[in-house]
Order: C-alpha cells, then structure tokens, then sequence
C-alpha cells in the first residue's frame, strides 16, 4: 500500500481527499501546514504528497522547495491541490519541482486521473 | 412514460442515429428530455412527444436526437488507445508513409474534440518529425453543438483536469477567465464536420486511422455490422481502427481482427498492420 500524505489547513479538504485516497488503496496520514508535513517527512517519507499552497506557518511551495533541496533521500511525488488556479502559480509549482497540479475544486476522478498520470496507480 | 410513447421516441431515436434504447433506459429520456421540453415552451414530456407525433418538427427531431447521444470525452480517455498510438501506430506510419508524408485520422464520434485534440497534441509532442506531413485529423459526430465546443476549443476547469496532464495544460493551453482555450496550432490540427455513422462514408476519403469508441454499443447488432464493414472500406489495409474497451468486432463481423493483447485495437483481417506496427 502506498502511503500518500494530505496537507492542508482545511479540516474538510484532509477529510475529503482522505476518503477519497482510501477507496483508492492509499494510506494516509495528515499534516496542517508544511512544517508540520516537513517534520512528518522525517518520520516517515510518503510516497506521494498532497499540497495545498496558502496555509499558515509554511506554505506549499515552502514545503516543495524545501523538500526537493534535500539530499539522499528517496524524493515523493507532489501535487499540488489548491484554489490558486492561475497559469503563473500552475508554472512556479512546476519549476519549483511538482510533478503535478490539480486545480481546486476537486473530485474523485481528477485524483485518480492525476495519480494515474504521475504513476501511482 | 406511456409505452407507446416510449416506442415511438425509441424508434425515432434509432432511424435517426442507431441509437438503441431499450425500457430501463427510461429515465434516461426523462432526464435529457425534460429540459429540452422546457426549452421549446412545453409542460412535459408527454407534450413534447404529442408535438413530435402531430407536426414532425424537423428542428425538434434534431434536438431531440442530440440530447440523447451521450457526449461525454475527456483528454487522453482510457490512456491505452493513446500510448498505442504514439508507441505503435505512429512509428510504423512513419515507415510506410514516409514517402508520400501523409496521414489522415478520422475520430468517428469526435464529441467535444477531447480525442481528436489529444491525437494533435501526441503528434505535436514530437513535432520535429512530422512538421513536413501533410497530415488531417477529422472529427466528426452525429450533434452539431459538441461539434461547435469542439471547434471552439474552449474547457472548463473540470474538463481539463480530467486526462490532460499539467504540463500539457501549460504548453498548449491559454486561460481565458474561468475557461481554458487551446492554442490554435493544436485547433487548427484538427477539421470537424456534422456526420451521420448510418449515412453512406463516400466523400469522407480514406484513412490510415480511425477511432471510434463508445458509439457502436448505442447500435444493435445489424448496425453495428454494417458501420464496421464501411469503415473496413474507407481504413488503409495496413491501417488501424481503435474501439471502446466495452466494444469488439468478434461475432459482428469478420472485416477486422483484434491485436492480440491490445485492448481496443483491431486491423483488417486481410492485412498485415501488426508486423509493421512491431505487434504480430
């Protein structure tokens, strides 16, 4: 089973993507903002991250370029799963190292379409 | 639903288009037609039927007709066909059409372009190799406004995050407000026309590939022999012709064989597609 990691400062949002990723044979587990997802990280390296950008603390993209700056260590997927729907934010999250970006909101067949697509499932 | 209005609508329904609509798809008239009804200024159903038995209102056939074709499409739907496409089909036209550089592709039941769109931008991928073909993609189907969403190339949200994936989004899309517009070297790749799959193919040319997934199982038997028996006659004997995953030609007819271990994907059975596809 394929551990996916859920952050966002939303408790609905982490409820809904939870169920969502379980019927699709994830496991999960939570964080609120990135530094919370960071310090999660280093317990346990997910293999796929689901990231909303603006939350409190540390936001998305903090996260993302603090996560692909490590060194040695096994690098998950991330996509990103936010309201920001412009092209300038679609293009920063992929220069900063997002594999994928899904526009909020969202349902069951766009998470499975997009993990499809990066090759979880 | 009154019985015979249902078996007069259904048999509207499949002289019009081979549409199949058997008693338990009632509430599927009810939900499409409903609306429609509204539209033309009538209560129910049951008026809209009367209208259709009294004045046989050509317009409202059409009308009628569309809303019951089902028009659902996404980019890049089921992958498979796709990856096929470009990792099969692609290389071996490539060698036997390098002479002449052309390629004609017809997607039989094009809805809102998401098949013939997804085609364009594989080829437009590897663009250096086939900037100098002359190559048509044609997109038809049955309802002319899928065909007007098609040419407009104009998706929603939802739409384009179903399939596409993101980097394609930002190399050949352009947001416009809360919808997102394909480019028009991707739009221009493409030509649509109006076309009845009951209708005589002659005029349409020939093709080297065809798709035509998820309509055959809206047709019965008969029709659906008759449809792939035509498109054997407009396919290149080394071409290729792609169904639904839900569809087959075996014990329709003998005009096409599947590629053994490729969902979906058929060849003439006179021919020899799966050697020079690398597939035999």
């Amino acid at each position: 089973m394929k551990l996916c990691l859920v952050v966002d400062d939303s408790k609905v949002i982490r409820k809904v993507a939870r169920r969502i990723l379980e019927e699709l044979n994830f496991e999960i587990e939570e964080a609120v903002d990135g530094q919370d997802a960071l310090d999660a990280c280093d317990k346990n390296m997910p293999d796929v991250v689901l990231l909303d950008w603006n939350m409190p603390v540390m936001d998305g993209l903090e996260f993302l370029k603090a996560i692909r700056s490590r060194e040695g260590v096994e690098q998950p997927v991330i996509v990103f799963c936010t309201t920001e729907n412009d092209m300038a934010h679609i293009r920063t999250a992929i220069e900063a190292g997002a594999n994928e970006y899904i526009m909020k909101p969202f349902d069951r067949e766009i998470i499975e379409a997009k993990f499809t697509q990066v090759g979880l499932m | 639903m009154k019985t015979e209005d249902f078996e007069f609508l259904a048999n509207m329904l499949k002289d019009r288009s081979g549409l199949m609509l058997t008693p338990d798809k009632v509430y599927l008239l009810e939900s499409r037609l409903t609306p429609l009804a509204r539209k033309r200024g009538l209560d129910t159903l049951d008026a809209l039927v009367q209208k259709l038995r009294v004045s046989r209102d050509e317009g409202l056939c059409v009308d009628v007709t569309e809303a019951m074709t089902t028009n659902e499409s996404f980019f890049f739907r089921d992958n498979t066909p796709f990856d096929l496409f470009k990792n099969h089909v692609l290389p071996a036209m490539e060698k036997s059409r390098g002479g002449q550089k052309r390629l004609r592709i017809w997607c039989a039941a094009a809805s809102t372009g998401q098949e013939p769109y997804s085609l364009a931008i594989l080829l437009r991928e590897n663009w250096m190799k086939w900037q100098n073909w002359k190559i048509e993609i044609v997109g038809t189907d049955i309802c002319t406004q899928v065909l007007e969403k098609a040419k407009a190339g104009t998706y929603s949200q939802f739409e384009v995050q179903r399939g596409l994936p993101i980097q394609m989004l930002i190399k050949y899309f352009t947001q416009e407000g809360d919808t997102w517009k394909l480019n028009a070297d991707i739009r221009n790749m493409v030509t649509y026309r109006p076309f009845n799959l009951l209708n005589n193919f002659v005029g349409l040319g020939t093709f080297d590939v065809i798709y035509c997934r998820n309509v055959l199982i809206y047709f019965d038997q008969n029709t659906k022999k008759q449809v792939l028996e035509r498109m054997r006659k407009v396919l290149a004997n080394d071409g290729t012709l792609f169904l639904g995953a839900a569809e087959t030609v075996l014990g329709i007819t003998d005009a096409f064989r599947p590629v053994r271990g490729q969902r979906g994907m058929y060849v003439p059975s006179d021919g020899d597609a799966e050697q020079l596809m690398g597939l035999g």
